[in-house]
């Protein structure tokens, strides 16, 4: 029977080799240990010995072809032996071969019947970005607890087991009615619940009467700073009303002293209201759990409207500063404010702000505290009323403010104090300036 | 009982007459010839095997090496040990070990000697007394000694047989054992099978004395050199040390010198010797060749007796990978088996 | 035998072991570097050679591979070796044999055989003994399918899981502490076992889990004490058992106190408190965590000669402490 020359596996992971050139051809007579073809793997080229003696025939092998290790390339018959075609023919080599193969492929299946799939934790889209204990995770998901609401005692905020337990305590509101079971919360409840507040939201409205407008940063930073001020500040208001004839003379005597300075009714606000805190500095002060701090300067924070919101960039140490020094800060502030070009330190911090919408003609407001400061000024239009003077009527040009606090570190008398001391600046503007 | 017979009686020696032809039956020298047949046979298995992509890993084939194996063992007693090599096949088959269990561990089976765990370099059968191949060069020396130790220590009549090769004399591992077994006359046999290469570095490049028995001299103990490619001579040299160790005289160092006629392993591109000088061993000086002439010189066999061993040979071999290919596969929730023996993880 | 409560040093433990696995096993023998008539390096094998002679107590050459091997041989044809390493630092010469050959040759032989090797060698610093003599290599055993790794805290641990790695068909590394091999305990007469599979919660608490092992059990404990000052209450965990690890103690401990410190001397990076720690976050215990886990491990330098940096390098008592409090008071 004839003798099959096969492609030799001669690496340890080759599947296939190219025979680049065969030695002999159809019909030549070969030794046993003759090369006879050479094949290359992507190492290297070896050559190919004769597994027989006789007469090389059927080379099917083709020169150049990727051929899978172990199957016939050609065959060789004894001298004398009957020459009978092998090409296609059953032979027990290149079924053998076959049969190896699937075994093969089935050892390079990798087995990942063992590996259980992963469960999705329940409640990870809110406590995503949450700090966390592991336990405190497991609590909060089997008591219904969303811990964003939940405030961390832990190092650097993190909310550990005592935290939950404080939660579910205090406030009961903060628990959903019935504890997410692990498979059916795959959203946590407030993200669950702000989707359908705003599809209810939207629901209200015709569906194509409204226009969306995607919150910008600004948007956000407003909406995310006002909400956690009015949730976490106990706010109070104080108004007070203040007559600005006295001001507004000398404010157009000193605009008439040089063309170098143009002072506003704003800057003699900034200005006053800054010697008011100066001159009671317990008003002066920002709230932190352990500690209040008080204030050596008064920074004054000065909203400024600008199109798509609003900032508020600060005057600092305004009680040191002259009315023309001021004035011009503002200017400056106010024009880069419009175009968005003030630096993170022109607007972050501060002690207290003003805003003022008197050139907007409103008769009073009230204005939200932003933390750190405790106050804030909220200042409406100057109007001429008619006021009893002396028993006489006479015309005088009046002005509200409301003064919003933090009952956190400012007490009622306290704000009584400063705002009457902003009262008496604004009234004899003279003190402003000497 | 001699595994291959009984050692005749040393007294009658003609002269001229080689070790063997005195010492041993027709049938327990055509029983040796008969294993060296199928230990070829078995390699040549093995390589087709392994060119054809039925077998996954490497080997090292002992192919014209036969003598070595063949002539050292059939010296053995019935419960003398054997530690063998990385090239262990023959060693195996030579110590009569059940073909179809070596193949089907070869195709890493159920049925393997090792249950398919263990492959080519690590084919054991501790119940015959075959401490088994080992994947570490020189890595079996010491556990020899250390089965010798036992040997000793239990009083027992038990001999070591210590296959090593060439490239383990250059070992640490050796020169620890070698000097501890000389130092408590263990019942060993260190022998080299010398057979010219570490993987590609020859012995003169290696090691630093001509022949690897010059070592004994270190450490005090008898130490002798032999063509390994004759049986007889491997046998005789073999036979002594064995007597020695059993008398409680300590071990010896018997040096063959052969040829591996195919590459280390099959990774192995012979590009460190030539084709003249692997064709002069294979051609002029093969073992089987050379053991079939003596056989037919002393009238012990004939081309017809040959031939039938040779077939007879053939179709175990033929048989064994039958056996092998038919063979189950382990499991593979099994993978952990046998790291503990009370496996409780 | 009597059961009766006595007091014995570390090292008369492991020596009375010993005599007493050699009187009741023939097969059984001690072997290594000056185990003979000098008594061992550390004086652990003292007088055995006197009452079972140099057949059975047989000092080697300088060969730690040799030996190791010849163990392993000895080990695989019905003899129960014990294999003394004179420092541990010195197995590195031997790892062949104990990684390559005694881990391995019951798995590649598929099942054929066992090889039940004791290897015991003293570890640590603390003796002034530098970088070659002073490791703690444990994890890198710990990491081989097919050896056990055992730390013996006590002179009970250290006879009794002896005793119980002389019975154990597998190849079993025992640590032994220098420092504290003139530690003295309670240590029963007679022949007992402690299971080579179990750690022991050796100090009850609500607070805070330790997981010590070897010397740094001791440590730890001393910590726990002062620590009750503070109005702690923090439970110790003696590991014993670096392979195969007792991972349910340690579970159910860590589900009830949801702390967790891990404490040994061998270098951190890598080590076992590694291993401890990334098990109970893959186990049902991560969902009690309620703070990180903390490991406190020799520093990542070998072991210097310099008494203060000696002492530096491994965790001692005043860091635990600090360590132990920060995590119980959540500070951590």
């Amino acid at each position: 029977m004839a003798t099959e020359v096969i492609l030799p596996k001669v690496d340890m992971d080759m599947e296939t080799g190219k025979i680049t050139q065969w030695f002999v051809k159809d019909g030549d007579t070969v030794s046993v240990g003759d090369v006879i073809f050479e094949i290359e793997t992507d190492k290297a080229a070896m050559e190919v010995d004769s597994p027989a003696s006789g007469i090389i025939r059927d080379i099917i092998g083709k020169e150049g072809e990727d051929t899978p290790i172990g199957v016939p390339v050609a065959w060789i018959f004894a001298e004398g032996e009957d020459y009978i075609s092998q090409v296609g023919g059953a032979s027990s080599a290149s079924s053998s071969s076959d049969a190896a193969v699937p075994e093969v492929a089935e050892e390079a299946v990798p087995q990942s019947a063992d590996n259980p799939v992963l469960d999705e934790p329940s409640g990870s889209v809110s406590v995503k970005g949450v700090r966390a204990t592991p336990l405190a995770r497991r609590m909060a998901r089997e008591h219904g607890v969303d811990l964003a609401s939940v405030t961390g005692s832990g190092p650097k905020g993190r909310i550990r087991k005592r935290d939950v337990l404080a939660a579910l305590e205090a406030k009961p509101a903060a628990v959903t009615a019935e504890p997410a079971s692990a498979e059916a919360a795959p959203v946590a409840p407030a993200a669950r619940d702000m989707a359908a507040v705003d599809a209810r939201t939207r629901s209200l409205f015709e569906p194509d009467s409204f226009e969306e407008v995607a919150h910008d940063n600004m948007r956000r930073t407003i909406a995310e700073r006002l909400q956690e001020s009015k949730q976490t500040v106990p706010h109070f208001y104080v108004s007070v009303e203040v007559e600005l004839d006295a001001l507004l003379a000398l404010r157009k005597q000193m605009n008439a002293e040089s063309d170098a300075f143009k002072i506003s009714v704003n800057d003699m606000m900034i200005k006053a209201w800054a010697l008011a805190l100066r001159d009671v500095p317990d008003a002066n002060v920002s709230w932190t759990q352990t500690h209040t701090l008080k204030h050596k300067h008064v920074d004054v924070g000065v909203a400024v409207s600008i199109p798509g919101g609003l900032i508020t960039p600060i005057v600092r140490s305004a009680e040191t500063k002259s009315l023309s020094v001021i004035s011009a800060e503002m200017k400056d502030l106010a024009a880069r404010a419009k175009e968005r070009k003030l630096k993170p330190a022109e607007y972050n911090g501060g002690t207290t702000a003003i805003s003022n919408m008197g050139m907007m003609g409103v008769s009073s407001f009230a204005a939200i505290v932003n933390p750190p400061h405790s106050t804030i000024l909220a200042v409406a239009a100057a109007q001429e009323r008619i006021v009893p003077k002396n028993g006489e009527a006479s015309i005088v040009t009046m002005m509200t403010v409301t003064l919003s606090v933090d009952h956190r570190t400012v007490d009622g008398a306290l704000c009584a104090e400063v705002l009457n001391a902003f009262k008496r600046y604004v009234e004899r503007p003279m003190l402003m300036v000497i | 009982m001699a595994r291959n017979g009984h050692a005749a009686d040393k007294g009658e020696v003609a002269a001229n007459v080689p070790f063997v032809f005195q010492h041993y039956s027709r049938d327990e020298l055509l029983d040796v010839l008969y294993k060296m047949y199928v230990i070829r046979r078995f390699e040549e298995g093995a390589e087709n095997s392994y060119m054809r992509g039925l077998i996954h890993g490497t080997m090292h084939l002992s192919i014209g090496q036969e003598a070595v194996a063949t002539g050292a063992i059939m010296t053995l007693q019935e419960n003398d040990q054997i530690m063998s090599n990385h090239r262990g096949h023959g060693h195996c088959v030579a110590f009569g070990a059940d073909v179809n269990r070596m193949f089907a561990e070869f195709f890493g089976k159920v049925t393997g000697y090792c249950k398919g765990r263990g492959g080519s370099m690590h084919i054991a059968d501790f119940k015959s007394g075959n401490l088994g191949a080992n994947g570490i060069v020189g890595g079996g020396i010491p556990i020899a000694v250390g089965a010798a130790f036992a040997v000793k220590s239990k009083k027992e009549e038990k001999v070591v047989l210590c296959f090593f090769g060439d490239g383990a004399n250059n070992e640490g591992a050796f020169h620890e054992a070698v000097n501890m077994a000389a130092l408590w006359k263990l019942p060993i046999v260190f022998l080299c099978e010398n057979n010219g290469y570490g993987l590609s570095v020859s012995v003169a490049r290696a090691s630093s004395v001509p022949n690897i028995s010059d070592r004994a001299k270190g450490y005090g103990i008898p130490g002798v050199t032999v063509d390994g490619n004759c049986v007889s001579d491997v046998a005789e040299a073999v036979s002594e040390a064995v007597e020695r160790a059993r008398s409680g005289e300590g071990p010896s160092i018997v040096e063959c010198k052969t040829y591996r006629h195919r590459g280390h392993s099959k990774s192995d591109r012979n590009r460190y010797r030539t084709k003249e000088e692997i064709d002069d061993w294979i051609k002029n000086r093969d073992p089987i060749d050379r053991f079939e002439m003596e056989l037919k010189q002393h009238g012990f066999g004939s081309d017809e007796v040959f031939e039938e061993l040779r077939q007879r040979a053939s179709a175990t071999i033929d048989g064994a990978i039958e056996f092998a290919k038919n063979s189950e596969s382990p499991s593979i929730a099994d993978v952990s088996q046998y790291v503990y023996t009370e496996q409780a993880q | 035998m009597t059961q009766e409560a006595r007091e014995l040093s570390y090292a008369i433990a492991i020596r009375e072991a010993m005599g007493l696995a050699m009187e009741a096993d023939p097969t059984v023998f001690l072997m290594g570097e000056d185990v003979g008539v000098y008594g061992g390096a550390f004086q652990v094998s003292g007088d055995l050679i006197d009452r079972f002679g140099p057949e059975r107590v047989i000092e080697t050459p300088i060969a730690e591979l040799g030996g190791a091997g010849l163990c392993v041989g000895a080990a695989m044809n019905g003899m129960k070796p014990i294999f003394e390493i004179q420092f541990s630092d010195f197995a590195t010469l031997a790892l062949d044999q104990i990684v390559n050959q005694a881990a391995k040759a019951r798995f590649m032989l598929g099942g054929e055989v066992s090889v039940p090797l004791v290897v015991r060698m003293p570890a640590g610093s603390g003796t002034g003994a530098a970088a070659q003599h002073s490791q703690s290599l444990e994890a890198w055993f710990a990491h081989v399918p097919g050896l056990k790794v055992v730390q013996p805290s006590t002179p009970y641990e250290a006879k009794g899981m002896l005793l119980a790695a002389l019975e154990d068909p597998d190849p079993v590394m025992v640590f032994e502490h220098k420092l504290l091999y003139k530690m003295v305990g309670e240590v029963p007469e007679g022949y007992y076992t402690v299971p080579l599979d179990k750690a022991k919660v050796v100090r009850e608490g609500k607070d805070l889990t330790i997981v010590a092992s070897s010397i740094m059990v001791h440590k730890a404990l001393e910590a726990a004490e002062k620590l009750t000052e503070e109005g702690l209450d923090i439970e110790v965990i003696d590991l014993r058992i670096a392979r195969p690890m007792d991972k349910q103690t340690i579970i159910e401990s860590v589900k009830k106190t949801s702390r967790l410190m891990c404490v040994h001397e061998a270098v951190k990076t890598l080590g076992i408190g590694a291993e401890i720690s990334a098990m109970i976050c893959e186990s049902e215990a991560f969902d009690y965590l309620d703070a990180p886990i903390v490991r406190l491990g020799g520093t990542e330098n070998p072991i210097p000669y310099n008494p203060e940096l000696e002492k530096a390098s491994v965790p001692q008592v005043p860091g635990i402490i600090e360590a132990a409090r920060d995590l119980a008071k959540g500070v951590r």
